[in-house]
């Protein structure tokens, strides 16, 4: 069972946090805190296994996470799930982020964190895993999307346009946190 | 309305969309809170208007803020609307905010039921996916117990994407309604070989999940996914199903043996590491599981090991951690093995990534052997004093003393070595783990004799130079040593060499800054000391010294009198008085030596830890009973004034520091240089670190702080251990030498013998002899103690609940069909506001309460009734085995069930293991009784711990079934049809010590011939509204020894009424009993009836076909009969609590009437026993001779009884939402007094 899939960047600003056991607020703020204290401190060059968050689980459970650019995913898992499938399942993760966002950078996850929402809901539901096949993942979430956009019709029209508006003039940094640039030696699980 | 519309999307293209919040807080960096907070109220404004849109949107935004620790759980009603929009899009963020911030206390949660409902059954399979993705994340008891049956109809959806979805949701539902588990299974089961790959990956997923629980359960499962893992090709199927191996294994070797030769093709031609990597973990755990008779398993080792070395020399950091964890499994059965890579290992402590090293210390533990353990030790202390960070150092240390104490001191040698790395390991600085060191101290001196008085001396040091340990921080966990210091040199002191000089050190004034518990126990052992130093005193002339001592005592002693800490305080007076007595006596020079010392005599014996739980109870003796009336609330809160004592205790300690003038330091210094110049163990210090200590006057008030950690420090008259090794190697080549010596010597001796016995290059194990004759005295444990270790399960685990034998489940329904508790509800056939109806509260708090309700009292009751028929059973099975030709069957049959399960396992082709499983289900086989024993036939009898009169006798299969019902009430307690009658007169709140109930049976004769009796019961059915189970008992009757096979039964069905048949037969066949009768045996089929109508009783005609089969000859008979199906029958024993029932009566839908009973002479609880029992019905509430009774029939009428009796009459009224049903059951309960 996975408990927790927790996404913060460099700094410990949380992007994304989806517990499949419940925690109040303050806790769960506690135990991104705990894991970005834990996570951050590691180089990138040793392995991504954590025991120990005392925060959630107990010695059952494992950190399993994995670094991009300025982004730490990171999963919370016991010992039924397989240690190397979880890095995959990340690397799945992500790979399909990559796809529907195209060139998916640390922003798409700030400012669309219900659409990774819907893409994860889609690889991991209730703490288990659903799908690991990139191409099934992506072609039920632009369904998904598609229906949405039919549904917007007349109503949401205008306000797309505003939000369109809005975004014209983004002083934002630029997007140049491209994951794709970053290959990541992956011990992979070849045919799904 | 058009208008409306356009207006709407204008004000929303000003509404804040969560693309602007983002942003917004982002650029009000300086103030978020507040600005999050205006952001807030918008949102609360949002949430008021009418247009679905814009709550959508704050919806959404919420969500955000959740993820930034703003509780948003106000709104949960809001979410709830956005939910059950119509729209797509909105229903997807309801759910979202829903599965982020829902739970188990979300009180808004029950007002989703019916849209979740609406949603799963929605036409659009994504309205469908998005309301099973939410529900999977908030699923409560409630919800799952109302939507079970809908998700399971999901499990078979068209879509391949609801089936995956709906398959592992089942997961999350067994987990909060486990009454689910036995009819979802079989469903389950099905989905394994789904054609869709996601759909088969989920349902492995949810199996392996609830096997890594309770692995025994799913055994039988074992061939279908031996054949998944030889078949598929998805690496996450084969990874799941590889693991779930590895948890079924020990429980079975032989699936193990079969598993091996698969496993290693895997290995070998894998190109996936974390397939390799299960595939290995498994392979180890076969291993584990199988002893070591099997001869060709060392090649499996070896190849396990050399992969795992593989992974370990990699450079991928993650590999390397995976193949230690690996390896650190084999270790626990095949050390030998690991230990060749013992290189590998030690070079991984040198790792930098600390989880690495962790991994590796853990596969020290393993690794050390007599000859090693000095050497392995000595390293990790090297990496103590390198290591930066105290947690690994910790973390080290607990390992150091881990490693050396396993398993009894096994591979320790040379105790004194181990005492001096424990006092080496004192100089820890900042450890937590002083408390362990102590109670390894503490552990050794009292279990290895030998070693005392090293360990005294040791000891007497520390205490002299306890002002290192206590050092500059009070918090330092590392003074606990002085702990057991102190208690050591007291209670062995007669192996001090200067107990005075102990005794001086024991009474410093700084001690009183130590934390109170260890000056308590200075206290205690300072009058040890001067036990003993009295006793040296004694028959010495001059007297000064014992007068001294006595006087130090008396001024010291002082200190501690005036201690804050209660425990402290009161040993330091009562020993002040004692010596301040001991000195009177000695100005009279009176020997007093004897009697002091006699205060202390006697040896202290160490306990194993467990032993006070495991003295067994006294018979007769129930420590749950109380002792004397409980008391009232009231007077428990009168004992507040404890508290009184607590706070004083809090008042912080202020230690009183009596001036030493400075004679006496340069007396006691003087004294310690003496005693340092004889003590063989002093090693020369450097100079620096002595001269400060020296030269200091009142060193003692000065807190020592200036200690370089990089160089080792060395205490002034401690031992390094590292002396040890060099001394012990020493040792050994003597020893080898002196062997050497004796074998040569012996060989001499028989020369002719088989010559070259190669010389072994190095030693072995057993060799190694310890340094002392240790005698290692082994903790003491009660008398008859139990020798069980109970298993300390925790009793809150979720997955207890799940502990479910589905084994006979999967064989079909005709098995061992679900009771009736067991079916899944189903909303369908209740009336339209069952919601809210009170009976639904009332199960709901049923299944809630009842559980606590129960008595521990009850539950030992029953375990006891449970052994009994344990016994019973066995004894039966002996009287088979000299029974009759057949006797061997039930032996047969009754095989432990896991070994039948293996059978299976071993049989790899499909119809060969439903063969050998169902061996392992002993339905048809009757078990002939040898004597006609009236024993109890079904748990309700058991219940009413009375013999049973009917003559049909026990079955095999029955008894399990009693078991398993038992253990199911013992969980749930629920009332159902089966077992709940006794109980149902209990629901009421008092149950009086009441004369017991006669004997009852709801088995009424169906029909008899001179060759057969048939009795008949029938239930109702709570899963399906239409069905009824018939159960039939049939006897042989015939005298002669004659066979009755080929019994067919068959009914003439009614439009109301039928018979299921098999699947393929025709409305008219007859449906063949699977047993035969032997003489004088019993048997019971049961038969499932459809039936549409139950509000009248009915009549069925029906036949019975069989042969006769004597010793010569075979008849063809006949047997008509009747079934009836009273209106009884369809009812279903329900509880009820009393608020719930008066909501029910005056909710005015139901109508009333009632009956009269004359002349019923039987007492009141019988009376309610009987119409709890024949009837079906439960007690709610009972006030003297009045009582009021519910009970439900199949179809979810709700019937309430209010019972009354006045002088043999019996008036019964009655209330019930469909008259002539109620009609009829009253005239059935008339009829049932009629009779008696």
């Amino acid at each position: 069972m996975i408990k927790a899939i927790l996404i913060f960047n460099n700094h410990g600003k949380p992007r994304l946090i989806r517990f499949y056991q419940y925690f109040a607020e303050d806790m769960q703020q506690q135990i991104i805190r705990e894991t970005f204290h834990l996570v951050s401190k590691r180089d990138d060059n040793v392995c991504n296994f954590l025991e120990g968050g005392s925060l959630i689980g107990g010695s059952d459970y494992k950190l399993i996470y994995r670094h991009y650019a300025t982004l730490y995913f990171v999963f919370c898992v016991d010992s039924s799930e397989s240690e190397l499938g979880i890095l995959d399942l990340i690397q799945v993760f992500v790979e399909t982020l990559d796809k529907c966002f195209e060139n998916v950078c640390e922003l798409d996850l700030i400012f669309h964190m219900d659409k990774v929402h819907y893409i994860l809901q889609e690889v991991v539901m209730g703490g288990m895993v659903l799908e690991t096949n990139m191409n099934e993942i992506v072609a039920q979430v632009d369904v998904q999307n598609r229906m949405e956009k039919s549904e917007g019709g007349l109503s949401a029209a205008p306000a797309r346009a505003v939000s369109a508006v809005k975004n014209m003039n983004l002083p934002e940094i630029p997007r140049n946190i491209n994951i794709g640039d970053i290959n990541i030696k992956v011990p992979s699980l070849s045919p799904f | 309305m058009a208008l409306k519309m356009v207006k709407g999307s204008i004000d929303r293209m000003f509404d804040k969309n969560l693309q602007d919040l983002v942003r917004g807080i982002r650029n009000h960096k300086e103030d978020e809170a507040k600005y999050i907070s205006t952001c807030i109220d918008e949102i609360k404004q949002e949430l008021k208007q009418d247009n679905i849109a814009v709550k959508a949107n704050a919806v959404c935004k919420l969500t955000y803020l959740q993820m930034l620790g703003y509780d948003v759980s106000w709104a949960a009603f809001n979410i709830v609307e956005v939910m059950s929009s119509s729209k797509f899009t909105y229903k997807r963020i309801g759910y979202l905010a829903a599965s982020q911030c829902f739970h188990e206390g979300t009180d808004v949660i029950m007002l989703t039921t019916n849209q979740i409902r609406k949603d799963l059954s929605s036409p659009n399979q994504y309205d469908t996916g998005v309301a099973l993705t939410g529900l999977s994340c908030f699923v409560t008891p409630d919800l799952a117990r109302d939507l079970a049956n809908d998700i399971m109809t999901l499990m078979s959806h068209t879509k391949p994407f609801i089936r995956k979805k709906a398959v592992l949701i089942m997961y999350k539902v067994f987990l909060k309604y486990p009454e689910s588990l036995r009819p979802a299974f079989p469903r389950l089961k099905e989905k394994l070989e789904d054609p869709d790959p996601g759909v088969q990956s989920a349902a492995v997923n949810v199996i392996c999940e609830l096997a890594r629980r309770n692995p025994k359960n799913y055994l039988s499962l074992a061939p279908l996914f031996f054949k998944l893992m030889t078949s598929s090709t998805n690496n996450w199927v084969l990874i799941k199903i590889i693991k779930l191996f590895g948890a079924l294994t020990p429980l079975e070797p032989r699936l193990g043996k079969k598993l091996i030769e698969p496993l290693t093709n895997l290995i070998h031609s894998t190109s996936a590491m974390s397939l390799l990597y299960e595939c290995v973990n498994t392979v180890i755990a076969v291993l584990i599981s199988l002893s070591s008779g099997m001869p060709n398993h060392s090649a499996s080792i070896q190849l396990c090991v050399q992969k795992l070395r593989i992974l370990i020399e990699d450079s991928d950091q993650n590999l390397k951690y995976l193949g230690l964890l690996a390896m650190s499994k084999i270790l626990k059965t095949h050390p030998k093995s690991v230990q060749s890579h013992k290189d590998l290992i030690l070079q991984c402590l040198d790792d930098k990534d600390e989880s690495i090293r962790l991994r590796a210390l853990d596969l020290l533990y393993g690794m050390v052997s007599k000859k090693n353990l000095m050497e392995i030790v000595k390293k990790l202390m090297l990496h103590m004093d390198k290591a930066e960070g105290t947690t690994y150092r910790d973390e080290l240390l607990t390992k150091i003393i881990d490693i050396c104490s396993q398993s009894n001191y096994q591979y320790i040698t040379n105790f004194e070595w181990y005492i001096s790395i424990l006092v080496e390991l004192t100089r820890l600085e900042g450890t937590r783990h002083g408390h362990l060191i102590a109670s390894q101290m503490l552990d050794v001196a009292i279990r290895v004799k030998a070693i005392r008085g090293f360990a005294v001396a040791q000891m007497a040091m520390l205490l002299d130079n306890a002002h290192m340990l206590t050092g500059n921080t009070q918090r330092n966990g590392i003074c606990e040593v002085l702990y057991a210091a102190a208690w050591i040199c007291g209670e062995f002191s007669e192996h001090l060499k200067d107990p005075l000089q102990t005794l001086e050190a024991m009474l410093r004034p700084k001690v009183a800054t130590l934390p109170g518990h260890i000056q308590a126990v200075y206290v205690q052992n300072v009058a040890k000391l001067f036990a003993t130093v009295l006793r040296g005193q004694e028959g010495v002339p001059d007297r000064q010294v014992a007068q001294e001592t006595s006087q130090l005592l008396i001024d010291r002693l002082p200190l501690f009198v005036q201690s804050a800490n209660l425990e402290v305080q009161e040993r330091a007076s009562c020993i002040l008085q004692l010596v301040k007595y001991v000195q009177k006596l000695q100005q009279k020079e009176v020997q007093v030596a004897e009697e002091v010392t006699a205060l202390f005599a006697g040896e202290l014996n160490p306990v194993a830890p467990k032993a006070q739980k495991k003295v067994p109870v006294p018979e007769g003796l129930d420590l749950d009973a109380w002792i004397n009336e409980p008391p009232s609330e009231s007077e428990s809160e009168d004992e507040k004034p404890k508290a009184v004592f607590a706070q004083e205790e809090q008042r912080p300690t202020r230690p009183r520091h009596p001036e030493v003038d400075e004679k006496e330091l340069a007396r006691r210094r003087e004294a310690r240089k003496q005693e340092q110049a004889n003590n063989p163990f002093y090693i020369k210090a450097s100079p620096s670190s002595q001269k400060v200590y020296a030269e200091t006057p009142g060193v003692e008030h000065i807190p020592v702080v200036q200690i370089d950690l990089s160089v080792p420090l060395k205490v002034p008259g401690m031992p390094m251990s590292d002396q040890y090794v060099k001394l012990e190697e020493e040792r050994r080549q003597r020893e080898k030498a002196e062997r050497k010596k004796k074998k040569e010597k012996k060989r001499r001796k028989d020369k002719c013998g088989r010559g070259h016995r190669a010389e072994s290059g190095g030693e072995s194990e057993e060799d190694i002899t310890p340094a002392h004759t240790v005698d290692i005295v082994t903790e003491e444990m009660p008398e008859n103690a139990l020798p069980s270790d109970e298993d300390d399960k925790d009793p809150s685990d979720p997955h207890k609940a799940l502990d479910i034998d589905l084994d006979n489940l999967v064989m079909g329904a005709t098995r061992r069909p679900l009771v009736d508790n067991e079916k899944l509800p189903v909303r369908a056939h209740r009336p339209p506001d069952a919601l809210k109806s009170p009976v639904e509260g009332g199960e709901g708090e049923g299944v809630a309460q009842e559980p606590k309700k129960k008595s521990k009292k009850d539950k030992k009751e029953k375990e006891k009734r449970k052994s009994k028929e344990r016994k019973k059973s066995k004894e039966e099975k002996k009287k088979n085995k000299h029974g009759q030709e057949r006797g061997e069957e039930p032996e047969a049959g009754s095989a432990e069930e896991p070994a039948a399960m293996a059978a299976a396992a071993e049989a790899t082709t499909p119809p060969a293991v439903t063969t050998a499983e169902e061996a392992a289900v002993p339905v048809p086989e009757v078990v002939p009784d040898a004597a006609p024993v009236s024993e109890p036939d079904e748990p309700k009898d058991a219940e009413l711990e009375e013999p049973k009169s009917s003559k049909h006798k026990k079955k095999k299969q029955k008894k399990e079934k009693e078991d398993r019902d038992k253990k199911k009430k013992k969980r749930h307690h629920r009332h159902h049809s089966d077992g709940g009658r006794a109980e149902s007169v209990r629901n009421g709140e008092e149950e009086e010590e009441e004369e017991p109930l006669p004997p009852m049976s709801n088995y009424c004769l169906l029909a008899e011939n001179p060759y057969i009796k048939m009795s008949y019961d029938i239930q109702g059915n709570l899963q399906d509204g239409s069905q009824v189970v018939v159960s039939v008992i049939f006897e042989n009757k015939s005298s002669s020894s004659s066979f009755l096979k080929c019994m067919e039964f068959n009914v003439l069905d009614s439009l109301n009424s039928k018979l299921q048949r098999p699947e393929g037969a025709s409305p008219h066949e007859a449906v063949t009993i699977p047993f035969q009768l032997p003489p004088g045996v019993s048997n019971e089929a049961r038969f499932v009836f459809s039936v549409q109508s139950i509000v009248m009783p009915q009549k069925l005609k029906g036949t019975l076909a069989f042969i006769v089969k004597s010793e010569d000859s075979s008849t063809h008979e006949k047997l008509d009969f009747k079934l009836h199906f009273t209106c009884t029958s369809y009812m279903i024993t329900t509880p009820c609590y009393s608020d719930a029932f008066a909501k029910l009566l005056e909710s005015g839908d139901l109508k009333a009437s009632s009956v009269r009973l004359e002349g019923v002479s039987m007492p009141f609880h019988h009376l309610l026993a009987r119409i709890c029992f024949h009837h079906h019905f439960s007690v709610v509430e009972r006030i003297d001779s009045c009582a009021s009774m519910y009970s439900r029939s199949i179809q979810g009428h709700h019937v309430c009884l209010l019972v009354k009796t006045v002088d043999q009459t019996v008036s019964i009224d009655a209330k019930c939402d469909e008259p002539s049903l109620l009609e009829n059951v009253l005239q059935e309960i008339k009829q049932t007094f009629a009779k008696c």
